[in-house]
């Protein structure tokens, strides 16, 4: 049902990088646990509506009023690297 | 009995009697857990110095989950990837415990990002059982559940996605709850599944879970999720007998291949109950076969995407592969997610992915949303008659550590009764309620209709006024 | 195949166009909104997407997004609800933005774009919220791109036309429509520099008659009108050459370069993005009912079309006259409050699009913010009309006047500006002129009419610009025609 190459893709769809062995392992583990929720194609759903949300709250709405933002050096705390005021990260080709 | 054993509401008795004080009953736990950490590795970090902030009518230590924003500390999810990172704000429900004085005595391990039912997926290694440390403490607040249960700290905040507070209070005997979704704020909660994660107690009695639920909980304008409803004296609501009260036994929670001492262990609750003037009545939850199918497409989903942002750019870890391979800056990304993430937290997002990916999207979520209606279908239904329904927390006992980890479907079905109150939002709890031959705990789950934990609460304290399990103490 | 020529094909446009709204905080937390400013300094856990924020829709996001919604003639949803888009850039600091999928905000209205050949309905497909990502800089001594965040959570609205616009010229009409349109509405700065209003274009050319569209380029890096104009002709042009020589257009997208004004291929991308839409569960769904979407409804401004046929009806001035003054509503505003002391309207959008215009221009203040009271503007247009000041001085008394605030009579008076129109006077200077000149004045008499000019050029300098040149006009026709 699902194969190595699709893996390969998801996996690229997921920004992670998987090694061969990782591959082959994921590939079989998958396709167990797809084959356990496919079960939920016995179910006649035609005329059901999907639930998205658990309770049913509507409209939460926020004024627009103005709140502090964090300073500079606090938002870098955790930068991995960061250079003048900015996060760095490696050259972004377009 | 050792002050580090005993419950809040007693340990509020002593204060009151001035027979202790709180700075004394802070350092009784970090000594308990400095003496016992080694055996059951509750604790991934350790605040001593926060006892100092102990106040007010609750100052009884707490552990964190290592998911919840604690300013300044670092709170990493017991993941590589987020190694060394200080949230620069405290979650909500960590405010209010500052706010009321209850000090947090350390941050508790879990399974990575909340994926897992045995706290064995954490990468400071497993949790173990403080009733037979060969055993896991149940996931993924194994961490808050063993420090509770090993009488390390006084009472724990947990999470709960498919089961996450319950399953672990069940194998650790002590109580858990998890609110209504909506009941406590998830703002400052590291997200697994937005529309299912609630933060609860995790107690030794009922009567604490009350206490430390009304602390924490209320509603939020940060959290667009956040039930704005008043929070009852859920102390008060303890007070009345269940005489009368209608409990439903949902047959599918009985199912073949369920460990016959814990079905044994409910039916002896159930008379227990019976006695106290509870009436019962055999239900079915038709759909219950396929929550677990649900939960691991519907949860999945939501994880895949929120643990999006964990990318090596703003915080946490940063890795570069030594050859170039696509671009730049993808690599980073590829790398370092590759190296962050441990093997459970790569299955559920790359199922996660796949469920939501072109081709796929009808067949898997969709269908897992319209099945998570019939579900909440089920329960809606139910409590039409019925004021709670009972059922097993888990189908067996703790299993031993390693038992599961080669085999993720197994796992997963670890959950099979807890992860429903998830998908309709209910409130659940489990409480002890007996011990199998091999000396490991037995939980019953308690289950009421949306924002009635007052409900929940009462059937169990008065459970817990006619037995002692709760009051077991293991030999650590 | 027979080459297509100009002629024969057609160009089919559609423009999305993303609208950055101004109110005052970001639409899903309390940052302050605003551009520029050191990096990362407005940011919190929210906006900048840490572990374990969430999100709060900002409610004048919503009320702005009616707004526009209905001055663009969309149906409102009734229920609308978030959704993700899942994608990763070190700009986005979720790993997806929030945005909506299937119930946007609005969906099926149109606007009337001005053209030179008439107004041209071109239709909207949809418009919906989401929020913007942050500003990567990429630098290439460091070698390193550089990210801020200050921009993150700024709230969004992209307006989807359908494929209607026919032509490059048509849609640089409908920009320009557009954004007179938003700025009516006071949403946004709509300042394609400041990047509050962007625009990508979506082209592909058919068979003139052919139902089906051809295969479409995105084009993106569109910085201004002129260029989202030059780009599409560009586009047009390769597509067609494309075709004549037998090659298959690549559905692809393109990045407009505005010095070589090319168009080029972005072949760095990798296939199509598999966005992995679903429901935003941190935010609940809302409902906007009737009486919400009346309410914004009444309290629309007029909008430029509307107000453009009122006052070419009411007050009978040229559609040339009436568009400039549409242009800025507190100009027309101006424009009718003059009205109230003169009716000369003619006289009044002369005075308003040619010397008031060009001092708002030079001190590049905004015409909501004249100093002027409409009476005193009026009384200096009557004062020119009835001859106590020449043309000339009127506007060096406009000048004073926005430099001081005083009336034109006080700066006639201080400036000694009034004409001299007495007869006996001009006479004498007339004379003078006429003495100094006499080879000029033999020119004239030979037939030479354009020479009058310069005569009473020299009058007018000889009286320091006093001299009404009407009068001096008249009274030296007189004198030569009596020699």
């Amino acid at each position: 049902m699902i194969s190595k190459e699709d893996v390969q893709y998801i996996a690229g769809l997921a920004r992670i990088h998987l090694d061969q062995s990782e591959s082959g392992k994921l590939t079989e583990d998958l396709e167990k646990i797809l084959g356990y929720v496919g079960k939920l194609g016995d179910l006649d759903l035609k005329a059901v509506a999907p639930t998205s949300h658990a309770m049913a709250l509507k409209n939460v709405f926020r004024n627009d009023e103005v709140r502090p933002s964090l300073d500079q050096k606090t938002v870098l705390t955790n930068a991995p690297e960061q250079l003048r005021g900015s996060f760095k990260v490696p050259q972004v080709i377009e | 009995m050792k002050i580090h054993e005993l419950s809040a509401c007693d340990l509020k008795s002593l204060l009151k009697d001035k027979k202790t004080t709180a700075p004394e009953i802070f350092q009784s736990c970090q000594d308990r857990i400095s003496a016992t950490n080694a055996k059951v590795n509750s604790f991934v970090r350790t605040t001593p110095d926060a006892g100092a902030s102990a106040a007010g009518e609750f100052p009884f230590p707490i552990g964190i989950k290592d998911n919840m924003c604690v300013k300044g500390e670092e709170i990493t999810c017991c993941s590589m990837i987020l190694k060394g990172f200080r949230p620069t704000y405290d979650a909500t429900v960590v405010e209010k415990l500052k706010n009321a004085g209850v000090p947090i005595a350390g941050i508790t391990n879990m399974d990575e990002f909340a994926f897992g039912s045995s706290t064995e997926n954490s990468c400071y290694g497993p949790a173990r059982n403080p009733w037979n440390t060969g055993y896991v403490p149940g996931g993924s607040s194994g961490g808050s559940s063993a420090a509770v249960g090993a009488n390390q700290i006084t009472w724990a905040l947990g999470s709960d996605t498919g089961g996450s507070i319950r399953q672990p209070a069940a194998f650790c005997g002590v109580v858990g709850v998890k609110p209504t979704y909506g009941r406590v704020s998830r703002y400052g909660l590291i997200a697994f599944a937005s529309s299912l994660d609630q933060i609860g107690p995790i107690t030794k009695t009922v009567e604490d879970a009350a206490a430390l639920l009304k602390i924490i909980a209320g509603y939020d304008e940060k959290d667009s999720t956040s039930a704005n409803l008043p929070v009852p004296d859920y102390a008060k609501a303890l007070e009345k007998d269940i005489k009368g009260l209608r409990i439903g036994i949902p047959k599918e929670y009985f199912i073949e291949g369920m460990d016959p001492e814990v079905k044994e262990a409910v039916r002896a609750t159930i008379e227990v109950l019976k006695k106290q003037g509870a009436e019962f009545v055999d239900i079915s939850l038709p759909h219950t076969e396929y929550c677990v199918a649900t939960y691991y497409i519907v949860a999945t989903a939501e994880a895949s995407s929120n643990l999006a942002r964990y990318d090596g750019v703003r915080y946490g870890l940063r890795k570069t592969p030594p050859k170039q391979r696509k671009n730049p800056i993808v690599d980073m990304f590829e790398e370092t997610r590759q190296a962050g993430f441990g093997a459970e937290a790569k299955r559920r997002i790359m199922l996660g992915t796949y469920v939501l990916s072109s081709g796929y999207y009808d067949a898997y979520y969709l269908r897992g949303l319209k099945t998570r209606t019939l579900i909440k279908k089920d329960f809606d239904e139910a409590f039409k008659e019925l004021d709670a329904v009972i059922a097993p927390t888990s189908p067996t006992t703790a299993f031993k550590i390693g038992e599961r980890t080669s085999d993720p479907l197994s796992m997963y079905l670890s959950d099979i009764y807890t992860i429903s109150c998830n998908l309709s939002g209910i409130p659940g709890m489990s409480i002890p309620c007996g011990f199998s031959k091999a000396g490991l705990p037995i939980g019953l789950q308690i289950m009421t209709k949306a924002f009635d934990e007052e409900m929940m609460l009462r059937i169990g304290h008065h459970y817990q006024q006619k037995t002692d399990w709760h009051q077991q103490k293991a030999d650590l | 195949m027979p080459e297509l020529t100009q002629q024969d094909l057609e160009i089919v446009i559609g423009l999305e166009v993303h609208l950055q709204f101004n109110t005052k905080t970001k639409i899903f937390c309390g940052c302050a909104n605003y551009f520029g400013g050191e990096p990362n300094t407005r940011t919190c856990p929210v906006c900048e997407g840490l572990p374990g924020s969430l999100p709060v829709l900002n409610r004048s996001a919503l009320d702005y997004a009616i707004r526009v919604a209905l001055a663009l003639n969309c149906e409102v949803s009734s229920l609308i609800k978030f959704d993700r888009k899942n994608y990763y850039y070190p700009d986005l600091p979720k790993g997806y933005q929030i945005s909506q999928y299937d119930h946007p905000i609005a969906r099926n209205g149109f606007l009337m774009a001005v053209t030179d050949e008439g107004p041209r309905k071109i239709r909207i497909h949809r418009a919906h919220l989401e929020e913007d990502a942050g500003k990567l800089i990429h630098d290439n001594t460091d070698k390193c791109s550089l990210v801020d965040y200050n921009r993150t959570g700024s709230p969004l609205l992209e307006i989807v036309t359908e494929p209607d616009i026919r032509s490059p010229q048509e849609a640089q009409d409908y920009l320009t429509t557009l954004k007179l349109t938003l700025q009516y509405l006071q949403v946004s700065t709509c300042d394609m520099e400041k990047g509050s209003l962007r625009c990508d274009a979506n082209i592909s050319i058919r068979p003139k008659g052919d139902e089906k569209l051809g295969t479409k380029t995105e084009i993106k890096n569109l910085n201004s009108f002129k260029a989202v104009k030059a780009a599409l002709q560009f586009e047009a042009e390769r597509q067609q050459k494309m075709v004549n020589l037998g090659e298959r257009i690549i559905q692809e997208t393109r990045l407009w370069n505005e010095d070589s004004q090319m168009t080029v291929s972005m072949r760095s991308k990798e296939e199509a993005h598999d966005y992995r839409y679903f429901p935003e569960p941190d935010l609940v769904p809302f409902t906007v009912d009737e009486a919400v979407v009346e309410e914004v409804r009444q309290n629309l401004p007029e909008l430029p079309e509307d107000k453009f046929e009122r006052l070419s009806r009411e007050y009978d001035i040229p559609a040339y006259d009436t568009r400039i003054l549409i242009q800025d509503p507190a100009l027309s505003d101006f424009f009718e409050q003059c009205t109230k002391s003169l009716n000369e309207y003619k006289k009044i959008c002369n005075w308003i699009a040619g010397p008031l215009l060009s001092e708002l221009n030079t001190r590049k203040i905004p015409a909501a913010e004249i100093r002027i009271q409409p009476e005193s503007f009026t009384a200096l247009i009557k004062k020119v009309e009835d001859g106590t000041v020449s043309n000339l001085a009127g506007k060096t008394i406009l000048t004073a006047m926005l430099d001081s605030g005083d009336s034109p009579d006080k700066i006639i008076t201080d400036q000694g500006l009034a004409q001299v129109s007495d007869d006996s006077a001009l006479e004498t200077i007339i004379n003078d002129v006429l003495k100094e000149n006499s080879s000029v004045v033999a020119q004239i008499k030979a037939g030479k009419e354009s020479a009058m000019g310069f005569l009473v050029g020299q009058t007018m300098k000889k009286s320091r610009g006093k001299a009404n040149p009407k009068k001096v006009g008249e009274m030296i026709k007189r004198r030569l025609s009596n020699e």
